[in-house]
C-alpha cells in the first residue's frame, strides 16, 4: 500500500533522510525509532503531508502522498492534538461537520444529534463516556490522549500516525494507552505508524520495527548524511538480544533506556 | 529575617497596603484645599469636596438654563457612544484583518508591511486630514477612535492567530476540515478572549482619542466640557468629571474581565 522508492530528504546542506527503500501492506502497525534528530519524525511528516521528499518518491497505492494533511490520514501529536476550545463532545461533533462541504462545519438538527449519538459511543469506548463536557485542560494528560485518538478515528483514516503519543505520560497510563491503540488498531483494520522513544514500546507494541540511524558518518561534516533504517524486524521474530543490541547502538552508552 | 524579595503581606494587610495611597492622597488634598481657602475663599485651584458636590448637582441634576438638557449626562451620553462605536468598528475591522494576516500566507504577504506602517503613523496628526474629509460633526471623532486602535487589534490578533500551535490546525485537516472552517471553528472562536483583551489594552488610547478630538471641535462630550470650563477655571467641575472618566474606564475593564471569563471558560492560563 505505502511504498518509497529512494527517498531523500534535505534541509539546505543538512540531510535528514537518505536513500530510503520500504513497502508497507495494509493493516502493518510500525513503530520508529531511533535517537532524536536521527529523521523519523520527518519521516512522519512526509507521510502526513507537512513536509515534502527532496529526492525519490512517496507513493500510497502507487500515487504520490498528498503534499498537504487529509483525511485519508490521521495524526495523533505529543500535544496540542484536541482542539481547547471545544468541550470533549464537541471535539467529536466537529468532525462531522468539518466532513460536511459547508462553510462554517456547524451541524443542525438531525445530523447533530446523530453525530453527538455517535461521539458518545466512541466516548464510552475510549473511557471518556463521563467526561464528555469537560474542556481538555480540565482532563488529565492520558484523557486528553484518548480524546486525541478517538478525534482521529471518527475521520475515519486509512492510515493513523502517532507522533510520540505517549511520551508525556506515566508508565501505567502508558500501558492502558497501549492495550487502547491495539484494540482499536484490530477492529478498524488500519495501519499505523508509531514514532516513539520507547524502544521497547516499539518491539512490544506494533507488528514491524524500523530502527533510524545513519549509516555514513563524516566527523567534519556531521550534517552530510542523513538516517536511512538500519533496522527492519518483524516484531514477532525479535529476540530480547537484538533489542539490546539495537539499544546499544541507538543510545551509546551509558544506556538510555534499560530493556 | 527572609529576604526582602521573599516577604509577602497577609490577605489583610494587602488591603490596606492597596487602600492606603488613595487614603494619603485623599487627606493631602483635603488639606492643601483647606488651606488655600482658607487664605483665600474664592481659590479656584483646590476646590473643597461640598464645592465639587454643588457643581456635580449643578450639571447632573438641574437642566441646563441654556439648553434645558442635563449637562453631566448628556456628555456621558456622546462620550460613550463616541467610544463605543469606534472601538467596536476597530474591533471588528481588527479581528477581521489579524486572524486572516495571521492565518492565510497569501494574505499576509501584501497586507502585512502595510499594517506595520500604517501602526506607525500617529493617529492624533491624522485629526486635521479626518476632520477636512468627515467634517467637524460625529464621523471624525468616531473614525479618529477607530483608525487609532485599528492596527494594535489588528498586529495583536495577527500575532496571537501565529502563536497558536501548528498542531490543532494540521488535525484539523486531517479531519477534512477546509480553509474557511479552519478559520470560523478553530482559530476565530480562540481568538475571541485575545480580542476581548486586546480592546481592554486599547481602551486607555481610546479614551485619549476621544478626549483629543472633543477638545478640538464638540459641543458637548466629557472631554469637550473639561477643556471648556478649563476657560473659567472651573477646577470643582473638572476634577469630578476626571474622576468619573476614571471610574468608567476601571468599571469597562472589570466588565470586559468577567465577559472573557464568563464566554470563554476554557481560556485559563497556560490551558491548551
Amino acid at each position: 500500500m505505502l511504498e518509497a522508492r529512494n527517498l531523500w530528504k534535505n534541509y539546505g546542506d543538512t540531510v535528514v533522510l537518505e536513500r530510503l527503500n520500504l513497502s508497507v501492506a495494509e493493516g502493518e502497525f510500525v513503530t520508529l525509532v531511533g535517537a532524536s534528530g536521527c529523521g523519523k519524525s520527518t519521516f512522519l511528516k512526509l507521510l502526513l503531508g507537512t513536509e515534502t521528499a527532496s529526492r525519490g518518491s512517496l507513493l500510497l497505492d502507487g500515487v504520490p502522498i498528498a503534499s498537504e494533511p487529509g483525511p485519508d490520514r490521521g495524526i495523533v501529536f505529543q500535544q496540542y492534538s484536541v482542539f481547547p476550545h471545544m468541550t470533549v463532545l464537541e471535539n467529536l461533533v466537529a468532525v462531522r461537520g468539518f466532513q460536511q462541504a459547508r462553510l462554517t462545519g456547524y451541524l443542525s438538527g438531525n445530523a447533530r444529534r446523530a453525530a453527538e449519538k455517535e461521539a458518545r459511543q466512541l466516548l464510552d469506548q475510549v473511557g471518556l463516556g463521563n467526561a464528555c463536557q469537560r474542556y481538555p485542560h480540565e482532563l488529565s494528560g492520558g484523557m486528553r490522549q484518548r480524546l486525541a485518538i478517538a478525534q482521529a478515528l471518527l475521520g475515519k483514516p486509512r492510515i493513523l500516525l502517532l507522533d510520540e503519543p505517549f511520551g508525556a505520560l506515566d508508565p501505567g497510563t502508558r500501558t492502558d494507552m497501549h492495550q487502547l491503540v491495539l484494540s482499536l488498531w484490530r477492529e478498524h483494520r488500519l495501519t499505523v505508524f508509531m514514532v516513539t522513544h520507547d524502544l521497547k514500546e516499539g518491539f512490544f507494541l506494533g507488528t514491524r520495527l524500523w530502527v533510524f540511524d545513519k549509516v555514513r558518518h563524516d566527523p567534519q561534516a556531521p550534517a552530510a548524511f542523513g538516517a536511512s533504517i538500519t533496522y527492519d524486524l518483524s516484531v514477532g521474530d525479535a529476540c530480547p538480544a537484538t533489542c539490546e543490541q539495537i539499544n546499544d547502538e541507538i543510545w551509546p552508552r551509558p544506556a538510555l533506556v534499560a530493556v | 529575617m527572609k529576604r526582602f524579595i521573599n516577604q509577602t503581606p497577609s490577605a489583610s494587610s494587602q488591603l490596606l497596603y492597596g487602600l492606603l495611597p488613595f487614603l494619603l492622597l485623599l487627606v493631602l488634598y483635603m488639606v492643601g484645599s483647606e488651606a488655600r481657602l482658607e487664605l483665600n475663599p474664592h481659590d479656584k485651584l483646590l476646590p473643597s469636596f461640598s464645592q465639587m458636590a454643588d457643581a456635580i448637582e449643578r450639571m447632573a441634576f438641574e437642566p441646563s438654563r441654556r439648553t434645558g438638557e442635563y449637562l453631566f449626562w448628556q456628555d456621558t451620553l456622546s462620550s460613550l457612544t463616541r467610544l463605543g462605536l469606534g472601538v467596536l468598528i476597530a474591533a471588528v475591522v481588527g479581528l477581521v484583518l489579524g486572524l486572516a494576516t495571521g492565518a492565510l500566507p497569501m494574505v499576509a504577504a501584501p497586507l502585512s508591511p502595510l499594517l506595520t506602517v500604517l501602526s506607525l503613523v500617529p493617529p492624533l496628526a491624522l485629526l486635521p486630514v479626518l476632520f477636512i474629509v468627515f467634517g467637524l460633526g460625529e464621523v471624525s471623532k468616531v473614525a479618529l477612535i477607530a483608525i487609532g486602535i485599528t492596527p494594535f487589534i489588528a498586529r495583536d490578533i495577527q500575532r496571537r492567530t501565529q502563536e497558536i500551535p501548528m498542531e490543532p490546525l494540521v488535525k484539523a485537516q486531517t479531519l477534512g476540515a477546509s480553509t474557511g472552517q479552519i478559520l470560523l471553528r478553530v482559530l476565530l472562536p480562540q481568538m475571541m478572549p485575545r480580542l476581548i483583551d486586546a480592546v481592554r489594552l486599547s481602551l486607555g488610547a481610546g479614551w485619549l482619542f476621544l478626549i483629543a478630538a472633543e477638545a478640538v471641535a464638540s459641543t458637548d462630550g466629557l472631554g469637550y466640557r473639561i477643556f471648556l470650563v478649563r476657560r473659567y477655571m472651573s477646577m470643582d467641575v473638572i476634577l469630578p468629571y476626571v474622576a468619573w472618566i476614571t471610574l468608567l474606564a476601571f468599571v469597562f475593564d472589570y466588565l470586559l474581565v468577567r465577559l472573557n471569563q464568563r464566554l470563554y471558560p476554557w481560556n485559563e492560563q497556560g490551558a491548551h
